[in-house]
């Protein structure tokens, strides 16, 4: 029997197990809709924007390691999904976006609400495709599920024309994909993954540095395996905090520009650097040259253009994490079982010194609110297992520098393209995959205005999703930077007085807003925020807008020179000095 | 450094644009490009000659092998190969210098591929080098137009570099 290619659609997306779709309705998906009205197995989630439908779609992925999956119209609403795509894109996040299309025979004719979004989303798609006969419509779902998700996962958009969904066709539901030119390297070469072995049981100074793809592959466990029986210490990209526990005694943290100061020194004095599923992004190494100048680099990762494309790389092993990682560690158990604890202890002391000459801290204020220390305490009275995700900015560094992660897919951050608005619709996408669990954003006032229209989706889905706004009447990171290298010139980053009432706000969509002006005021908005079951809260957190982000590696500097807090006048004076 | 890198593709609306936004979005250059169809019809081979240090071009074969729809990508800086173009030159010279244009010609093992009252068009194929002297020669003697193809290149039956 014949069926539309919109039951198709549906049909397909069942097959592939999806239970959620993060949506938006329009003119030339109208079919798809109406095949969704009696739906029974697949809910549409309704937000209020595109963008906020596909940051779901991508929180959903993050949060429960399935594809997300997000429907929109045609012309806007699939522009509208760019942001969203090309975040993915960079984190490697699995999702299929669809797009309805004008109808095929007015495609390039300047249609109404017509976007050539297979031309625009190229470059931020891992794979796109422009169905054109309902025929091919199941082999090009199950081909587009099977690209996000394999390999190094990426966002694929299939965009479907008006009459393609209205067509009728046999349904032929293809048993394997069979894609040629597209076989994702899993095993890593022997030869290199034996030097990886090699290296790592002759080292006397390593460090593992740890990224999204120990997340992606579900390498965690092997992760913690390898650092403890090597010693060797940690740290996490932003992208791989969780992949290893962030309370584990070889933690140090996050590294990077705004990552701890005893992570970086201990990169810059490694003899033997070892990233897994990393891809060394700006803000990890500073300046490339004399990056981790001292240490030979081993580089795991699925993706080979990841590898040698921004440092050096000694030993490059192209292949899954998690398979790389079992067989390196069979290989360290086998051959040599070198003293490793022995020759790491002197190196574990030393990075206990840098621990404790330079913690990760801040000033405590009685009289007014300090970021970190809302989210320290947002830490503390969730003992560490919330889902957080961010926005971007200053909200997004405390919350990476002081909430401590233990579990992989607890953090969903916009790592790569630093998306402000993504916090919000990702909680909601996360809250959607794990209803039981208790989910955070943790956003600043300017990121939350980026999307607050979704507010309407958590409401009316009773998400008890909650909201921290660290609320400091700035665009903060952008201020930080104008405080720090532009002279004090504010110029464009007050937000304060333009800024609504978070309350009022959130009552008027119908969650509950609640406020915290001073320390003592904090826990109790958390705890009350807590109780509430139902619908979302948003607190409004107003802190000390002088606050910054510390450490910071400033722009072009190596990640060994860091600058404090109290060494901002220190700094200000050198810097005055050398302009004179 | 030149690099001609050969990729096969498949043959697919929209590969082309796949393969040069590749270049384009990192801002690397192609200095010439071919595409055209394989003994098999659903696979199509591009030809792209471009220039980069070893890093750039490590990037570009590892970037080309990532993309969905290509099949394969052969760099023949590593490789001994045979490359060749071609260049129609159309040109009208004087009537004294028709004999020195069709020796010219002659020379370059080109052939007349029309005539007319007043132009001659001349096709020449051979390597780049070749091409460049032809047409350097011909310049002193009035072209009318000029169209060159990209490069193709293939590697020779056992010979290693």
């Amino acid at each position: 029997m014949k069926k539309s290619g919109a039951e198709i659609l549906i049909e397909c997306l069942k097959r592939e197990g999806v239970k959620h779709i993060f949506g938006y309705p329009g003119g030339v998906v109208l079919n798809i809709f109406d095949t969704l009205h009696d739906e029974k197995d697949i809910k549409l989630i309704l937000t209020r924007h595109e963008q906020g439908a596909v940051h779901a779609a991508d929180g959903y992925a993050r949060a429960s390691g399935k594809v997300g999956v997000a429907l929109v119209t045609s012309g806007p609403g699939a522009t509208n999904t760019v942001t969203g795509i090309a975040n993915a894109s960079m984190d490697s996040i699995p999702i299929v976006v669809f797009s309805g299309q004008v109808p095929t025979m007015l495609i390039g004719n300047d249609a109404f609400q017509e976007a050539d979004i297979v031309g625009i989303t190229r470059p931020c798609t891992k794979y796109n495709f422009l169905v054109k006969d309902a025929a091919d419509l199941a082999r090009t779902v199950r081909e587009a599920f099977y690209i996000a998700s394999t390999g190094r996962p990426g966002p694929v958009l299939i965009d479907l024309p008006k009459d393609v969904t209205a067509g009728k066709s046999e349904f032929i539901w293809p048993q394997q994909v069979n894609i040629r030119s597209y076989n994702p390297t899993y095993e890593g070469n022997k030869w290199a993954l034996k030097q990886a072995a090699d290296e790592i049981a002759r080292a006397k100074k390593p460090v593992i540095m740890a990224g999204g793809g120990v997340i992606i592959s579900g390498a965690s466990k092997e992760l913690k395996e390898l650092a403890e029986f090597v010693n060797a210490p940690v740290t996490m990209t932003l992208m791989g905090l969780g992949g290893f526990p962030g309370t584990n005694r070889l933690s140090m943290g996050m590294l990077g520009m705004h990552g701890t100061y005893y992570a970086n020194m201990a990169v810059q004095n490694a003899d033997l650097l070892i990233g897994i599923g990393v891809r060394f992004d700006d803000r990890v190494t500073g300046k490339v040259g004399s990056f981790a100048p001292h240490a030979k680099i081993i580089h795991i990762d699925i993706d080979p253009t990841s590898i040698r494309k921004n440092v050096r790389v000694d030993v490059p092993v192209v292949g899954d994490v998690k398979l790389a990682l079992r067989e390196i560690l069979k290989l360290l158990k086998e051959d040599a079982k070198k003293q490793r604890s022995e020759t790491g202890k002197a190196w574990l002391e030393q990075i206990g010194r840098w621990k404790k000459e330079r913690p990760l801290t801040y000033k405590y204020d009685k009289n007014i609110i300090k970021p970190e220390f809302v989210v320290e305490k947002i830490y503390e009275l969730t003992k560490g297992e919330a889902i957080i995700c961010t926005e971007v900015g200053q909200n997004q560094m405390w919350a990476a520098q002081f909430y401590k992660y233990d579990k992989p897919r607890k953090w969903l951050s916009s790592g790569g393209l630093g998306t402000m608005g993504y916090g919000f619709p990702a909680a909601i996408g996360a809250q959607i995959a794990c209803p039981n669990d208790l989910v955070i954003d943790i956003a600043g006032d300017g990121s939350i205005q980026m999307n607050i229209q979704e507010l309407a989706t958590a409401v009316i889905n009773k998400l008890p999703i909650k909201v921290a706004i660290l609320n400091n009447g700035y665009l903060g990171m952008v201020r930080q930077w104008q405080e720090l290298f532009f002279k004090e010139r504010y110029s464009h980053t007050h937000l304060e007085s333009g800024n609504p009432d978070f309350v009022k706000v959130a009552e008027a969509y119908g969650a509950v807003g609640l406020r915290a002006t001073k320390p003592e005021e904090v826990e109790p908005v958390i705890k009350e925020a807590l109780k509430v079951k139902n619908r979302p809260v948003f607190m409004d957190f107003v802190v000390d807008w002088k606050e910054k982000v510390y450490p910071m590696v400033p722009a072009g500097a190596s990640i060994d020179e860091m600058i404090f807090d109290e060494e901002k006048e220190e700094k200000k004076e050198k810097k005055l000095k050398a302009v004179k | 450094m030149r690099h001609t890198i050969s990729v096969l593709v498949e043959n697919k609306f929209g590969v082309l644009s796949r393969v040069s936004g590749l270049f384009s979005g990192r801002g690397y250059n192609i200095e010439s490009l071919s595409v055209g169809e394989t003994i098999d019809p659903q696979i199509s081979i591009m030809t792209i000659v471009t220039a980069g240090d070893d890093q750039i071009i490590e990037q570009i074969t590892k970037q080309l092998n990532k993309l969905i729809d290509v099949i394969k990508v052969i760099d023949f800086m590593e490789v001994a190969h045979v490359e060749r173009e071609m260049v129609l030159v159309k040109i009208a010279p004087r009537k004294e210098d028709k004999a020195e244009v069709l020796r010219l010609a002659e020379i370059f093992r080109g052939r007349i591929v029309d005539s007319g009252p007043k132009t001659f068009t001349i096709e020449v194929t051979g390597d780049e080098k070749k091409i460049e002297a032809f047409v350097e020669l011909m310049k002193g003697y009035g072209v009318k137009e000029f169209a060159r193809t990209g490069k193709v290149a293939m590697a020779r039956e056992g010979v290693k570099k």
